[in-house]
């Protein structure tokens, strides 16, 4: 699949396919599955940029669906397609996971805001872990893109050669250093702060790496956006069970507000 | 093709399913997905005198078919309330039942004048929040509280009135004849369970406030016995909830001795869940012949 960058903001949002196909199962390493999916018209009626999530039902068992940040997207014929990555965290990720090619999902989607970008943006994606997946899909969306992965170990890395095939400049990092420099993504992110001039710092991952990314971008001026992540119901902003703290001690929830939030509403002690 | 309309304490409502408080927020998410017309009625968001953040993240734990909340009735305050959602609301054909909660029984009379004076069709007295610490649960556990917020809301409300209980008290008639002798329209039924998970590996509670309401299908049959113990203890009506996701589910739920039904915690797993279960109890009456859907209430045969 190759992600359209002109794709046009919806104007109608969220819908129910009950009926996604998987047309494409990858493991792009031994924790993560890729999946892509047939979504009917799901992307033409409810994009609004990169980072969004989809609310995927996974099994009769559970009851709540499980949210999953968009790899990458595209408008298509006959239907849309769709991409997603995750890690088996739980019962509900083990079952999405042993679906095979040829079986349908039921998918709600596209939920949330999206990352804001300018298609002659200069951007500096800061990805860790399973947050380097939704930053892909904004590799596609700006003018000039550099990328800094963080991953636990060599066998965690994910994407790497999709993002060196389309980005500047790719910097990789490790934990334990079986891949790339070791230590965490602030280290060549500082780098490259002090070396380019960027738009925006964009930035999914552990709520620690999201804390010191938006701390590091506020000192060098640059505004930072940052993915949120908090356990959700519904999805689309009804049952308000995804709060977040925000700066000014009002409540944000991360389904419908974001999950995409300016790093400087953000209330990072919260 | 059975009439499904049924009239809850003079609220005519063009069908018996309606959305519990506290999972549609105020109509305008799921309003997106489908027509919300086609639902008998809305009990929105619980409603407060003034601005709620509600409590901390997590609210949200899955749990064996069901889940744990722990919102704290988040809300905008009633005045927000009648200013920016309540004329948007009234733009739709559907009954709307203002849910209200309060930290004491003047609250409660203040936001129901103003309430009745906006324009709801009903206002439905929440006494069994779990998820506060003022009121709330308070009011639900004790008959002279429950009775006393009734007779207070009664005297401020122009519209019908019904109460809501929780099934975290050991007999709950015992509330129900209370909540009913102090003027009480119709009784709705049942708030969330208490309950609490926890992480094995951290040791922490799933939830901030370590624990928070049970919802979702695993609550159903504790809910179904609560309407039937209720519905023989009392003469005004019920809309029954507690774990309806399906037709048969509401049936259930009126054969026990409801004269309608919520659907709540079903729309997080299937937003499409409410018109669902109101395609499914039409073809349950359809398929036994019932010329009213108002035939199953109270109809269960016990042994």
């Amino acid at each position: 699949m190759i992600p359209d960058e002109n794709l046009t903001k919806a104007v109608i949002s969220l819908q129910v396919e009950t009926s996604c196909k998987i047309v494409e199962k990858t493991c792009p390493n031994p924790h993560a599955v890729r999946l892509t999916l047939e979504v009917g018209d799901m992307v033409r009626t409810s994009y609004r940029g990169p980072g969004q999530f989809v609310h995927i039902k996974c099994g009769e068992g559970r009851l709540l669906r499980r949210p999953i940040s968009v790899c990458v997207c595209s408008e298509d014929e006959p239907s849309d397609l769709l991409s997603v990555v995750f890690e088996i965290r739980g019962a509900g990720t083990a079952w999405l996971a042993a679906r095979r090619e040829g079986e349908s999902l039921d998918v709600l989607g596209l939920l949330g805001n999206g990352f804001t970008m300018s298609p002659e943006g200069r951007y500096l994606l800061v990805g860790g872990g399973i947050g380097v997946p939704p930053m892909y899909g904004c590799a596609f969306c700006g003018g000039q893109c550099d990328a800094i992965l963080g991953f636990r170990d060599a066998s965690h890395a994910l994407l790497t050669e999709d993002f060196e095939e389309i980005c500047t400049t790719v910097a990789i990092a490790t934990e334990d250093g079986s891949l790339g420099k070791k230590g965490f993504v602030t280290g060549p992110a500082e780098a490259l702060l002090t070396k380019n001039r960027y738009d925006g710092v964009l930035c999914c991952g552990p709520r620690p790496m999201l804390k010191a990314v938006s701390a590091l971008a506020a000192r060098y001026g640059v505004p930072c956006q940052v993915s949120l992540e908090e356990r959700m119901a519904c999805g689309v902003g009804a049952c308000l069970g995804c709060a977040v703290s925000m700066a000014d001690g009002s409540m944000k929830h991360v389904c419908k507000d974001g999950p995409i939030f300016n790093a400087s509403e953000v209330d990072w002690n919260g | 093709m059975a009439d499904m309309r049924v009239n809850l304490a003079g609220v005519a409502l063009k069908n018996p399913v309606t959305m519990a408080s506290g999972t549609f927020g105020f109509g305008r998410e799921y309003g997106q997905l489908y027509d919300i017309d086609r639902l008998g009625g809305i009990s929105v968001k619980g409603l407060t005198p003034r601005l709620r953040a509600g409590n901390p993240s997590p609210r949200i734990a899955e749990t064996p078919m069901g889940m744990l909340n722990s919102v704290g009735l988040q809300n905008p305050g009633v005045d927000a309330f009648i200013a920016h959602e309540l004329p948007e609301l009234k733009k739709h054909d559907l009954a709307i039942i203002a849910n209200i909660s309060g930290s004491t029984p003047e609250e409660y009379g203040e936001m129901c004048e103003k309430l009745s004076a906006a324009g709801v069709d009903m206002i439905e007295v929440n006494i069994s929040c779990p998820n506060v610490k003022a009121g709330g649960l308070a009011y639900g556990t004790r008959p002279e509280l429950a009775a006393e917020v009734t007779a207070v809301a009664k005297a401020h409300a122009a519209v019908p009135v019904m109460v809501k209980l929780s099934p975290n008290v050991t007999d709950i008639t015992e509330i129900a004849r209370a909540v009913e002798g102090a003027g009480a329209d119709a009784i709705s039924l049942i708030n969330t369970l208490r309950g609490m998970a926890i992480d094995v590996n951290t040791r922490r509670p799933i939830l901030k406030m370590n624990t928070g309401g049970l919802s979702g299908p695993a609550v159903l049959p504790v809910a179904v016995r609560m309407v039937w113990e209720v519905a023989g203890a009392v003469k005004v009506p019920i809309l029954g909830m507690g774990g309806i996701s399906s037709g048969a589910d509401a049936a259930q739920m009126m054969l026990a001795g409801a004269s309608a039904v919520a659907v709540g915690a079903a729309a997080f797993a299937d937003p499409m869940a409410p018109l669902r279960v109101l395609e499914e109890l039409e073809a349950i009456c359809d398929r036994q012949g019932l010329h009213s859907v108002r035939a199953l209430t109270g109809a269960v045969q016990p042994w």
